[in-house]
C-alpha cells in the first residue's frame, strides 16, 4: 500500500455566522500519497482553501480526522502541532512576506522559529536563494521586488524547514501568465527532485494541467471527483469538472446560439490517437460532414492531449455510425446535451 | 525679573517637563503596551481570543480614556499622595500622567498592530510559531512604523497633559506659564513659556517621525 502523507478522514467545517450556520465542507475524505502533486480544483466559494487550512489546522475542523504521515493532528497540543506544522510549509497568493526583513531575513524567520543555530541559519537561506535563483536579492526588501520574485523567496522559506509537504493556497494568482509558468516550473521540480509532496489549491486549469498528477475538484463543499489528470482531462464525469476541464473563453461564457447543439461531442485524442487523422478519414468514409466548435493542443505535465469539440451530423442515424466510428477507433469521447453547455452527467 | 532669573526659572521648568514628560511616557508604555498586545491578542480576530478579558480590559481602558485629565488627576489626588507623600510637584504629576496615559497608550499600540497584515500572521502560524514568537518577532516588529509614530504622538500628548497638570501646583513649564504668566499678569513669560513647549513639541514629533521612516523598510 502506498504511504498516505496526508489523510482527511470525514472532515467537516461549519462556520457560525450572523445567518446561522453555514457548511464549508462536508465529510471530506482524502489520501494523498508521498510525492504526489495534489491539485484541488473549484470555482471560489467551493471551499478549497478552508479545505487546505485543514491539513495544516490553521481551520480546525468541526468534526472529523486529520492525518500527518499517519499520525493524528487533529487534539494535538499547541507545542506537539508546532513541531509537526514545520513539516507542512505553505505558500500564500499574496505570498506573505514579513515587510520588514529582506529577502535573507524572511528565509530565516522559520530558522529562527524552529531554533536553528544562528552559525548555520545563514548559509542554509543563501543556499534556498540560490534554488530560487535570487542570490543577489539577499538584501533586498518585499517592497522592492516583483511579484514572482517574492513567491520565490516564499518559497525559499517554504523550504527552509525541509518540509515534507508544501501547500500552495494559489500561489499563482496573483501573477501574471509568463510568472506563473516560471513559478509552476519551480514547483514541479521541486516535487520532482526533492520529492516534496505538493497541494495545490487553485480556480485554474492551466496550474492542475501544468503541475498536478492527481486531481479532486470541489463544488459546494464536496469533493464531486477525484482521480489521475489525465483520465479526468479525456472523460470528467460530472458537471463540475466538465465546467473546468473544458474549453475556456467563449465557449463557456456564452452558450452557442449561432451553431447547432445537436449530437456534439467532446474528444481527447492522445499519444495513441493523434497520429492519424481519424477525423477527416471519418467524414470521407461516412460522406457526411461534422462542424468543427473547438480544438486545441493541451500539455498535461509531460503529455499532450488534443482537445476537441464537434458538432456531427443533424440526423440521428448518420451521427450513430459517427459515433461508432470513433469508438471503433478508440477515439474518447463524451457526448454533449443539446440543452446543455457541459454535457450530461455520466453516472459512476 | 532679570534676564538670568528667568533663564534659570525656564531652565528648570523644561527640565522638569522633560522628566514628567518621558518617565510618565516611558512608564505608560510599560504598562499600555502589554496591554495593548494583549488587547490585540486576545480579541476576536486574535491568535488566542479570550473573550471576557478582552471585553473587561477594553472597559477598563475606555472608561479611564473617557474622563478628562484634568478630572481625573484631581479625582486621584488623594491616593497619590497617601502613596508617595506628595501631591503636587514633579513626581506627583508623573504618577497622575501614567495613570491618565496607559490606556491611550495601550489604545494606540492597538491601532498600530491592527494594521499587521494577518496573512503574515498565519504564514507565521502556518510555519510553527508558539504564540510569543508571533508577538515578538511579527507583531511587534512588522508595526514597528506605526509604534514609533505613535510613540511620538503619545509623548506630545503626555507632555501636553503635563502643562495641564502645572495649574494643579504640577510643577514644570506649564506651572510657570500659570503663575506667572496668568497670576502675575506677565504676558512675556506667558508667551516664552509657549514657545519653548511649541520646540519642544515641534523636537518631538520631528525625532518620531524620522525615526520611523529610517526603521522602516517597506519605503526604501
Amino acid at each position: 500500500m502506498a504511504e498516505h502523507i496526508i489523510s482527511l478522514q470525514g472532515v467537516t467545517k461549519e462556520f457560525d455566522t450572523k445567518g446561522g450556520k453555514v457548511v464549508a465542507l462536508k465529510d471530506i475524505n482524502l489520501d494523498i500519497e508521498k510525492g504526489d502533486s495534489y491539485g484541488i480544483i473549484g470555482l471560489s466559494g467551493a471551499g478549497k482553501s478552508t479545505l487546505v487550512r485543514t491539513i495544516n489546522l490553521l481551520e480546525q475542523p468541526t468534526e472529523g480526522k486529520v492525518l500527518f504521515d499517519g499520525n493524528l493532528l487533529t487534539g494535538l497540543g499547541s507545542k506537539e502541532l508546532n513541531l509537526s506544522r514545520r513539516k507542512i510549509s505553505m505558500i500564500f497568493q499574496q505570498f506573505n512576506l514579513l515587510m520588514q526583513r529582506d529577502a535573507l531575513g524572511n528565509i530565516l524567520f522559520p530558522l529562527e522559529i524552529a531554533g536553528v543555530p544562528k552559525a548555520e541559519a545563514p548559509e542554509k537561506a543563501k543556499e534556498l536563494l540560490k534554488v530560487v535563483d535570487l542570490e543577489d536579492r539577499a538584501h533586498s526588501y518585499p517592497s522592492q521586488l516583483s511579484g514572482g520574485q517574492k513567491q520565490r523567496v516564499a518559497i525559499a522559506r517554504a523550504l527552509a524547514s525541509d518540509p515534507e509537504v508544501i501547500l500552495c493556497d494559489e500561489a499563482t494568482s496573483a501573477l501574471d501568465p509568463k510568472t506563473t509558468r516560471s513559478i509552476l516550473g519551480l514547483l514541479h521540480k521541486i516535487n520532482e527532485e526533492r520529492g516534496i509532496t505538493l497541494v495545490v489549491i487553485t480556480h485554474e486549469m492551466e496550474v492542475i494541467k501544468q503541475l498536478c498528477n492527481k486531481v479532486a475538484v470541489i463544488e459546494n463543499g464536496e469533493i464531486v471527483e477525484r482521480g489521475e489528470v489525465q483520465e479526468i482531462f479525456k472523460k470528467p464525469k460530472t458537471k463540475a469538472a466538465r465546467k473546468l476541464f473544458f474549453p475556456d473563453g467563449d465557449y463557456r461564457e456564452k452558450p452557442l446560439t449561432k451553431t447547432s447543439t445537436k449530437n456534439r461531442v467532446r474528444l481527447v485524442f492522445d499519444e495513441a490517437t493523434a497520429g492519424e487523422p481519424i477525423i477527416a478519414n471519418m467524414i470521407m468514409e461516412l460522406g457526411a460532414p461534422v462542424n468543427f466548435l473547438y480544438a486545441n493542443l493541451d500539455v498535461l505535465g509531460e503529455s499532450q492531449k488534443g482537445q476537441m469539440v464537434l458538432c456531427l451530423a443533424a440526423d440521428k442515424e448518420t451521427a450513430d455510425k459517427q459515433k461508432e466510428y470513433l469508438k471503433a477507433k478508440n477515439v474518447e469521447f463524451i457526448e454533449i446535451d443539446e440543452d446543455d453547455e457541459y454535457g450530461e452527467e455520466v453516472k459512476a | 525679573m532679570d534676564t538670568h532669573t528667568l533663564l534659570q526659572l525656564l531652565g528648570e521648568g523644561t527640565v522638569q517637563t522633560l522628566i514628567m514628560t518621558l518617565v510618565g511616557t516611558l512608564v505608560s508604555y510599560l504598562i499600555g503596551l502589554p496591554v495593548g498586545v494583549s488587547l490585540i491578542v486576545t480579541g476576536p480576530n486574535g491568535i488566542k481570543p479570550v473573550g471576557w478579558y478582552n471585553k473587561i480590559m477594553g472597559f477598563i481602558v475606555n472608561v479611564i480614556r473617557s474622563m478628562p485629565f484634568l478630572i481625573l488627576m484631581i479625582a486621584f489626588m488623594p491616593y497619590i499622595r497617601k502613596i508617595i507623600g506628595t501631591g503636587i510637584g514633579t513626581w506627583a504629576t508623573t504618577a497622575a500622567l501614567i495613570l491618565a496615559a496607559w490606556p491611550f497608550v495601550a489604545r494606540m499600540v492597538e491601532q498600530s498592530l491592527l494594521e499587521v497584515d494577518p496573512g503574515v500572521v498565519e504564514a507565521a502560524q502556518a510555519m510553527g510559531a508558539s504564540n510569543m514568537q508571533i508577538i515578538r518577532k511579527v507583531l511587534l516588529l512588522e508595526a514597528r512604523p506605526s509604534l514609533l509614530n505613535g510613540a511620538a504622538v503619545a509623548t506630545i500628548t503626555i507632555l501636553g497633559y503635563s502643562a495641564m497638570a502645572g495649574t494643579l501646583g504640577g510643577g514644570g513649564l506649564g506651572d510657570i506659564a500659570i503663575r506667572y504668566g496668568h497670576y502675575r499678569f506677565q504676558p512675556t513669560i506667558m508667551w516664552i513659556t509657549i514657545l519653548v513647549l511649541v520646540v519642544l513639541v515641534q523636537i518631538m514629533q520631528e525625532i518620531g517621525v524620522k525615526l520611523a521612516a529610517k526603521m522602516d523598510n517597506r519605503l526604501n
